[in-house]
């Protein structure tokens, strides 16, 4: 099965990104979140945005709980912390630096 | 959040992956609530197990859980064999408690430091010399004098220290009936700010009270004597003919420098009226080096400083060398000052027991050892059994550092429930142990706390245990080839070999052990029935003491008196009892000639006591009550073949120094044990218990011992009615302590029947372990080879051919180990040599005995292993084949 490779690398800085405008989103929604504002371009598999979420919650950056929904069933719902703020600014400024290189490259080949 | 919940994931994996399921079955209804199709909502979302498993082990610590899953599989595989795991957490908790207790005791005795600043820094000072016998000896005892002239001498760079060793005085605390014991230690006012000790209470001896009536108690003696009450402070104790006004409460943890003592009272060193005498070494010598000097530089010489001012003092010192012959002079001048650390404090006790108690630390680790192997053999046994399921286990990819893992959890949890009973043996097994050392109203005292050094040894124990146990069959198991084992053809003889091996060290540990618990089994059965010369029975000991000393007329008066009452047989006395603790020798001068080089020993009695302790006469007769000292006197055979080799000594005459009275010689008496039931006879004189000095008046007699026989079977039934007769003739007699004859020469073998106790119960279950380690591996063998057995006896093998090939190879073994054993064996009684009695290592039976015991369990333990061997129906296993 092919994977779309377009994300790798830069999963982590849209979901920061994401949870850094609106608070408390769970899985879907963020999965919704980067593919509505990307213009249906850019689209997280589900088999790699949830070990990231998980990966960054292990990392401090963004914390997770439970909440009740109005369909009885329950949802995983994550926000930022303010570690989760640093790392996206550091994120941010390397995607940044990175663009900024490639955009170079392609300019002058 | 992170590590704490990985590690909370690790142990609750389940609901760790009930919570991953919920929130990725959440996501697809979301994803179906917004409308998209369910069938392409669950395929979009991909393999749901993959994600679960990616973020399961994103969640936890790995190694954790994958420990914990070992863990409890150890811990079924445990389950499985419950017999088999019993035996084996036993055996090894045996183990490993006896060889913490020994370390327990050898810490406490010899390694722990003082409770003391600067305890790195303290040395003790002894002198090396050539002894009576020619031997030599090490002397740590001082005179006052001499110690005080050397502390002058080092006062620059280190501070010298005074103390006596703890004696058990007679000490009154209201009127004079009322007499208790206590462990008296006579201090330099120095020592307790050397040593950087404060008081519980009051305030300690300084150096300004070196001669000031002054007491400090130690915390334990308060503690245990008078509940901690704060008023014990201007209390005065009396002690001789001494009062001492008690200061202080010494601190809490300070029981005194001589390990196995507690001391219960401190005094100052010059109130005792030995400290200024020239002749006397009574106390010990302590060298604390001041702080910033360095040992490596400074002792030597200083110590050489030290010798030359001892030396100085000993040859200026007008009594110190009076009648001495020239050659005992020169013996007595040639001497090494030697320097000893002492950290860990200085005591008879250390001395006496430190081989002892090295080599019970031995057998407790040999018995540990054997231990080890048989279960290590079980886990082979075992890990053979589970060559498939290893096997299966690499196929399907698990790593071999996860087998090893594996068995070495097997391992860690017999270790673990092994030292949790081990723990409890040990903390049983070291007082106990402790509480035989010595004679039950004296008993060794030692801290015998279980802090962090205690806690690390038995940690890096029980390391090595699992390390012992699991490394052999978990290496062999990871080395497990599948293709091999999976087809069911793998070597089947690798497994028996590393048994086999494992035999031979199992055999070869026990066969050191009985060797060794032999040697002193025999050592105390010979000292035990050493003939005595003299009878034990019913004889009851009173030593009495009398302040300012009594007339003889008194003492005979007071032993008429006892003598008068019912249930007496006869009553006698003597200045000390034999076997007891006091020796004194003295030179003898024949025909006025210079004293010869040996000394003899002698013991002041009463008429009637040689016949009432059963020695009988030889030759001539007894004292009678007109004989007096100098005068006559009575000597053993040694003495005659010593002084007067060949000749009747009846009527001869001896002195005892160059320019003494004369002694005429009444009678001969056999030899018997003057103070020590371990050394070979020596030349004894008894003298007439009756003193008279230059004037020819009689003089007193400060202490001596009425030896009674009693009718009643057991002689202590009578000691306080004995007590209290004595009591109120007052006439200044006090009895200072009963016992009996029968006890002065048990406590001589105290140490002997400790050692042989303690090692004929490791050689018992020694011989036990090593016999079903024998078993279990020849009954695994036979299983594993009943294919072979069986081809054999279907082409005709004779019964004889079966047994030979089960169990040739075992005995191959055992008598390779058993010679390793012996050979140990020698090795090991050569560094304990000192402990025999009458024992060698070499004699014969010393050799066959530990042979016998090692051959009869061999055959015991192959006898079920044979016959399952001889039983085995060829058709019956090559149809199951």
């Amino acid at each position: 099965m092919p994977k779309t490779d377009s994300l790798q690398g830069s999963l982590d800085l849209l979901v920061l990104k994401i949870l850094s405008r609106r608070r408390r989103l769970h899985g879907y929604a963020i999965m919704a979140a980067i593919a509505s504002t990307s213009g249906e371009v850019l689209r997280a598999e589900e088999g790699s945005l949830y070990p990231a979420l998980y990966r960054m919650e292990e990392a401090g950056w963004i914390r997770a709980e439970w909440i009740k929904k109005d369909s009885g069933r329950r949802a995983r719902i994550y926000e930022l912390t303010a570690a989760g703020k640093k790392q996206l600014g550091a994120e941010e400024s390397r995607w940044q630096s990175v663009s900024l290189a490639i955009n170079r490259v392609l300019r002058e080949a | 959040m992170s590590l704490w919940s990985r590690l909370s994931n690790a142990v609750f994996a389940e609901r760790l992956n009930r919570e991953i399921d919920e929130e990725l079955q959440s996501h697809i209804e979301e994803a179906i609530a917004s409308g998209r199709d369910p069938q392409e909502a669950r395929r979009a979302f991909g393999c749901a197990l993959h994600t679960r498993e990616a973020s399961h082990s994103i969640r936890v610590v790995g190694w954790l859980e994958s420990l914990l899953s070992d863990i409890s599989f150890g811990w079924r595989q445990l389950c499985r064999n419950k017999v088999t795991s019993a035996a084996a957490v036993l055996s090894l908790a045996l183990g490993i408690g006896s060889c913490v207790a020994a370390f327990r005791l050898i810490d406490a005795l010899l390694w722990r430091p003082l409770p003391i600043s600067g305890s790195s820094r303290l040395y003790f000072l002894s002198r090396k010399l050539t002894g009576l016998e020619g031997k030599p000896i090490e002397d740590g005892y001082w005179a006052t004098p001499d110690f005080n002239l050397m502390r002058d001498a080092a006062k620059d760079q280190a501070d010298l220290i005074a103390i006596s060793d703890a004696d058990r005085t007679d000490i009154t605390w209201s009127t004079d009936d009322d007499m208790e014991k206590a462990h008296v230690v006579y201090a330099s006012g120095n020592m307790f700010p050397l040593f950087g000790l404060g008081p519980a209470l009051g305030r300690l001896l300084a150096p300004a009270d070196d001669r000031a009536p002054y007491a400090v108690l130690s915390w334990d003696y308060w503690n245990h004597r008078f509940g901690r009450d704060p008023h014990v402070l201007g209390r005065s104790v009396h002690i001789g003919d001494q009062t001492f006004e008690i200061v202080g409460i010494g601190p809490r943890d300070f029981i005194g420098t001589e390990k196995g003592t507690v001391t219960d009272i401190f005094l100052p060193l010059s109130v005792n009226r030995l400290a200024t005498r020239e002749n006397v070494q009574w106390h010990r010598s302590f060298l604390i080096l001041k702080p910033g000097v360095s040992p490596a530089t400074a002792l030597e010489p200083l110590r050489q400083h030290l010798s030359a001012v001892s030396r100085a003092f000993e040859l200026e010192c007008s009594t110190c060398l009076r009648g001495m012959t020239p050659a005992t002079i020169e013996r007595y001048l040639n001497k090494t000052l030697v320097f000893h650390p002492a950290g860990a404090g200085i005591s008879d006790l250390q001395k006496d027991y430190r081989r002892s108690l090295a080599i019970l630390g031995l057998l407790a680790a040999l018995v540990l050892l054997i231990a080890c192997v048989n279960v290590s053999n079980m886990m082979t046994a075992q890990a053979a059994a589970r060559a498939q399921e290893m096997a299966l286990r690499i196929s399907i990819g698990a790593g071999r550092r996860r087998l090893v893992q594996l068995i070495l959890c097997q391992s860690a949890l017999l270790a673990f429930f092994a030292s949790v009973l081990g723990a409890f043996f040990a903390a049983w097994s070291a007082p106990f142990v402790l509480s035989l050392i010595n004679p039950p109203d004296n008993p060794a005292r030692l801290v015998l706390s279980a802090d962090w050094r205690v806690l690390l040894f038995a940690f890096g124990l029980i390391l090595l245990v699992v390390l012992l146990l699991g490394l052999l069959p978990a290496l062999r198991a990871s080395a497990v080839r599948p293709v091999a084992a999976l087809k069911g053809g793998e070597d089947p003889h690798s497994p028996r070999r590393l048994m086999r091996g494992a035999i031979a060290v199992q055999v070869a540990f026990c066969c050191l052990v009985l060797f060794l618990s032999s040697l002193f089994v025999a050592s105390f059965q010979r000292l035990q029935n050493r003939p005595l010369g003299f009878s034990t029975d019913r004889l009851l000991l009173l030593e009495t003491v009398a302040g300012k000393g009594q007339l003889p007329v008194v003492w005979n008066q007071t032993a008429e008196a006892l003598r008068a009452l019912p249930g007496i047989d006869s009553v006698a006395i003597a200045s000390w009892p034999l076997l007891g603790r006091i020796r004194i020798n003295s030179e003898i001068s024949i025909n006025g000639a210079p004293p010869s080089p040996t000394p003899a020993w002698f013991l002041p009695v009463s008429p009637g006591c040689l016949s009432t302790m059963k020695i009988s006469l030889v030759s001539g007769r007894d004292f009678r009550p007109d004989d007096t000292s100098p005068g006559a006197a009575i000597v053993n055979e040694t003495f005659v073949n010593t002084y007067f080799p060949g000749q009747d000594p009846i009527g001869h005459t001896f002195k005892r120094g160059a320019n003494e009275p004369i002694n005429t010689i009444v009678a001969v008496t056999p030899d018997v044990p003057y103070s020590d039931l371990r050394e070979p006879s020596r030349p004894v004189f008894y003298l007439p218990l009756a003193q008279i000095d230059d004037k020819s008046a009689p003089s007193v007699v400060d202490f001596a011992t009425f030896i009674i026989h009693t009718d009643a079977q057991n002689p202590l039934a009578m000691s306080d009615s004995l007590r209290l007769l004595i009591a109120q003739r007052h006439n200044g007699l006090r009895v200072s302590n009963i016992t009996t004859q029968l006890d002065l020469v048990r406590n001589q073998t105290i140490r002997e029947r400790l050692i042989a106790m303690l090692a004929a119960f490791f050689a018992a279950v020694a011989l036990l372990l090593a016999g079903i380690g024998l078993y279990a591996v020849l009954n695994y063998s036979v299983l594993q080879r009943r294919r072979e057995i069986g081809i054999r006896m279907a082409i005709g093998s004779t019964r004889a051919g079966i047994v030979r090939i089960v169990t040739l190879d075992v005995f191959l073994m055992i008598a390779l180990g058993g010679c390793a054993g012996v050979a140990l064996g020698f090795g090991a009684a050569r560094y304990v040599e000192s402990l025999f009695y009458q024992v060698k290592a070499t004699d014969a039976d010393m050799i066959a005995s530990p042979t016998c015991a090692i051959l009869l369990t061999a055959l015991v333990a192959t006898l079920p292993a044979v016959l399952r061997a001889l039983r085995t129906d060829p058709t019956e296993i090559l149809r199951a084949q």
